[in-house]
């Protein structure tokens, strides 16, 4: 008959072992899997390494938004501004969210190719009309570009400013 | 008026369960006999408030009185009337009262089927469940009004939002919330237990039948959503590990490890301070799941709109809860008395295995849900943790916890040896072990060991049942009268463990979809899967307040040219509330979906994405086999209490029949 002792000897070694595992794998997916949140403005400075998985937020930027095939897959580019006249072109195969349009907030989820283009590998956009994204909203309210508290967000073309036609040209040419 | 008064029963309900709580737990403090006997006429009276109140608000929907703010921002006079009766819980205010409402019906289920508890135990459990009531409607009252008005009344409704316009969805947050809040009585008995400072087998006996109807509920409210998000959202995924899914996912995780920890305090007393904590995290699980999305702490791309007030109360109201309970737990718990001793190896070294792996499962989810907020809080940096963090960390604890949940059953009580258990196990082991070998030949990778996991549930849930009856051992007759005769509960866990090997096989399957986004024009064919879609042609359509555009999709077998299915995936518009939602056609055989949905339109064509999933079906039905499990044990005679008195009531009555 086993001890007491040695009962609680095996418990202990079992709970150790699972929760072991547990923050073992949990440390070492948190090293490799951890998304980061980028405002284009970040992206423009800190230029995050290719391949690298990251989360773009923004706006749509107005006259940005045009079909383009991507690796033989029907898909569009669309420039996304923090309204501080930051703009990082973004590129995405497959059919955009119900509410995706030019002026709305959004997060997509992707990496830059090595040509500087933003490739999302998914897109998200609420399901309202009147939806800003939390973590964009925190975001501009941090950088200082729009404050929730003063009401709606400025239009899409005001917060394209002039670099409306930068944007443009590039889709264009691209 | 009707909304008046509305207010006025809850107001009434907030002053009901206080003194519920007050009167109860004092009552059986003190010993006081008339006070305890109090306890179940207030829980009833205080689930007649809040019913009344929750009535107020349905009729209100129903006759379209946009006077009141949540029906004229979720409803209008065009609305569907099954869409004008839901839309009462389908936004922030209604769904917490409708929260309120099942909590007090809970007090109420306690008042009225708990007749054979010990009087002053039931006064406790009745006051600690009143306590937790009127600190939500409390909520209700104070910052989230659900019938509050609005002067002047607008003349049209803003109208439901299309996406909830669904009957899965309608139903999906009842029969979730009353898995969330069915937790809440187990809670009740865990505190109750620790304030009288006796836990035995009779505790357990009462407290596992919540616990089970309680985790079915949650079981199918999950699957509900789940097929939800699956036909409605049109992404292709049954499961994105957003913090709103993972919220629900955590409390069933550790139910779950409740519901077999209870057992081993109803057969062995032992586990006894364990099963006490496991019912106090289940719970505050469950009010951490309802109310961290509504407090914006976790965002979610489908979280409701939420404001900061409340968030404060809310934050406040879970700290009371959650850190009130283990204080008491803390100061409480060396009184139960530890016994029922068993060696590592057997039935409860098992089920401690369970709770344990169940428990790590639970701790690397709940780390990946709160490490984002937790690091915008600290450092000040939006960060987010998707699926691969999910994946990589949760798929390596289950396997264990898969390859235990086989050999748990098979084990005896107390002490255990392994190669008895093995020999029961061979067949089904061997048959797993040639699905894996056949899978690796058949290139499928790690599906292949994912399938043969799938089996081995399956197959050592029914050898535990071809066990305990000696089918193939013994005369057909005996073993046949031995099948009749295992109880309920053992035919429950299997169904249940089995259930959740068809599941599982469904996930493996949907690994192994294929899928492609096309541009289509009409006429033109693409290949997906070992199928060929055809675009015949695209057409518009109208509905009550919708357009729509609609696709026909003509779908071939590759091979042999064979029609398999017209499918008609669409696009609607809804000019009310200026959105536009996905229609996804979905074709199923049971063993794979062929799956449509429709993007946007260009240059006469338009983009499709099309999915072809082998097992899908699996996973929901997997779950519907689980939650069917739990009814199947909770139908157990042993699980009622009082019921051997009906039970030989029944077997004179059934003798009467048969001498006539």
């Amino acid at each position: 008959m086993m001890t007491r002792k040695r009962r609680r000897l095996w418990l202990v070694g079992v709970c150790l072992v699972a929760f072991g595992s547990a923050t073992a794998l949990t440390l070492s997916a948190f090293s490799g899997d951890i998304v980061y949140f980028m405002l284009p403005g970040a992206v423009l400075a800190k230029h995050p390494a290719p391949g690298r998985v990251f989360r773009l937020g923004g706006l749509v930027a107005q006259n940005t938004l045009h079909d383009r095939t991507i690796d033989g897959q029907p898909g569009v580019v669309f420039g996304v501004t923090d309204g501080a006249g930051h703009i990082v072109l973004a590129e995405f195969a497959g059919p955009l969210p119900d509410l995706f349009r030019e002026g709305q907030g959004i997060v997509a989820v992707g990496a830059m190719t090595p040509d500087g283009t933003f490739r999302a590998s998914e897109v998200l956009a609420k399901h309202s009309a009147s939806y800003m994204p939390p973590d964009v909203e925190a975001a501009l309210k941090k950088d200082g570009l729009w404050n929730p508290a003063t009401g709606q967000p400025p239009p899409a073309a005001a917060f394209n400013g002039s670099l409306e036609r930068t944007a443009a040209t590039k889709a264009a040419g691209g | 008026m009707i909304p008046e008064l509305g207010h006025f029963a809850i107001a009434l309900a907030v002053v009901i369960a206080l003194s519920q709580a007050i009167i109860s737990i004092w009552g059986a403090h003190r010993g006081d006999a008339r006070f305890i006997a109090a306890a179940p006429a207030l829980a009833l009276s205080q689930a007649m408030a809040v019913g009344f109140a929750f009535l107020a608000l349905v009729w209100s929907g129903i006759v379209s009185d946009f006077s009141v703010i949540n029906v004229a921002e979720y409803s209008s006079a065009r609305t569907p009337l099954l869409y004008k009766i839901t839309g009462a819980w389908g936004n922030h205010e209604g769904s917490i009262l409708l929260w309120c409402l099942i909590l007090s019906f809970c007090g109420a289920a306690v008042a009225v089927f708990g007749r054979n508890l010990p009087s002053a135990l039931r006064a406790r459990v009745i006051g600690v469940l009143g306590l937790v009531s009127c600190g939500f409607l409390l909520f209700t009252l104070t910052v989230s009004d659900p019938l509050g008005r609005i002067w002047p009344p607008p003349s049209e409704g803003q109208g439901v939002n299309p996406l909830l316009q669904d009957p899965g969805l309608a139903f999906h947050p009842p029969i979730l919330y009353s898995g969330y809040v069915g937790f809440a009585v187990a809670f009740a008995f865990a505190v109750a237990s620790l304030l009288e400072g006796r836990v035995d087998a009779a505790w357990g006996r009462w407290v596992r039948p919540w616990t089970l109807g309680a985790w079915c509920l949650l079981t199918s409210g999950i699957a509900l959503g789940s097929w939800w998000s699956y036909y409605e959202l049109g992404w292709g995924g049954y499961w994105f590990w957003d913090p709103v899914e993972n919220a629900s996912l955590l409390p069933w995780l550790t139910g779950t490890a409740l519901l077999h920890s209870a057992i081993v305090v109803e057969k062995r007393e032992a586990l006894k301070i364990w099963s006490v904590l496991l019912a106090i995290t289940t719970f505050s699980l469950s009010l951490a799941g309802t109310f961290m999305v509504r407090s914006g702490l976790l965002n979610s791309v489908h979280a409701f709109a939420n404001d900061p007030t409340r968030g404060v109360f809310i934050l406040a109201l879970l700290g009371l809860v959650i850190g009130g309970s283990l204080l008491l737990f803390a100061w409480r718990a060396p009184v139960l008395q530890p016994a029922g001793l068993f060696a590592p190896l057997s039935r409860e070294g098992a089920l401690v295995l369970n709770n344990i792996l169940l428990c790590s499962i639970m701790a690397v989810v709940l780390a990946g849900t709160m490490y984002p907020p937790f690091v915008q809080l600290i450092f000040d940096q939006q960060i987010s943790v998707g699926p691969p963090f999910f994946i990589s960390t949760v798929v390596p604890l289950a396997a264990p916890l898969m390859a235990a949940m086989g050999l748990g059953p098979v084990l005896s009580w107390k002490r255990a040896a392994v190669a008895p258990a093995l020999l029961r196990l061979w067949w089904a082991a061997l048959a797993s072990l040639i699905v894996v070998l056949v899978g690796f030949y058949g290139r499928l990778g790690w599906a292949a060991v994912g399938f043969g996991a799938a089996l081995w549930m399956v197959l050592s849930a029914l050898a535990e049942i071809v066990e305990r009856s000696q089918l193939f051992r013994q005369p057909i007759g005996t073993a046949w009268a031995r099948l009749r005769g295992l109880p309920r509960a053992s035919y429950g866990a299997a169904v249940a463990h089995a259930g959740l090997g068809v599941a599982v096989a469904g996930m493996v399957g949907m690994t192994l979809a294929s899928h492609s986004i096309v541009l289509l024009h009409p006429g033109d064919t693409t290949k997906v899967g070992n199928y060929d879609w055809r675009l015949v042609s695209l057409t518009s359509g109208a509905g009550s307040d919708f357009t729509a555009r609609i696709a026909t999709l003509a779908v071939t077998d590759a091979r042999t040219g064979q029609a398999i299915a017209t499918m008609y995936p669409a696009r609607r518009t809804f000019p009310l509330q200026q959105q536009t939602t996905t229609d996804v056609a979905i074709r199923t055989n049971g063993f794979r979906d062929l799956y449509a949905a429709l993007g946007d339109e260009r240059d006469g064509g338009i983009v499709l994405r099309i999915h072809v999933n082998p097992l899908a079906p699996w996973i929901w039905f997997g779950a519907l086999i689980m939650a069917f499990g739990g009814a199947l044990s909770l139908s157990d005679r042993r699980l009622r209490i009082g019921a051997p008195v009906r039970l030989a009531r029944r077997r004179a009555a059934d003798m009467k029949v048969a001498a006539e």
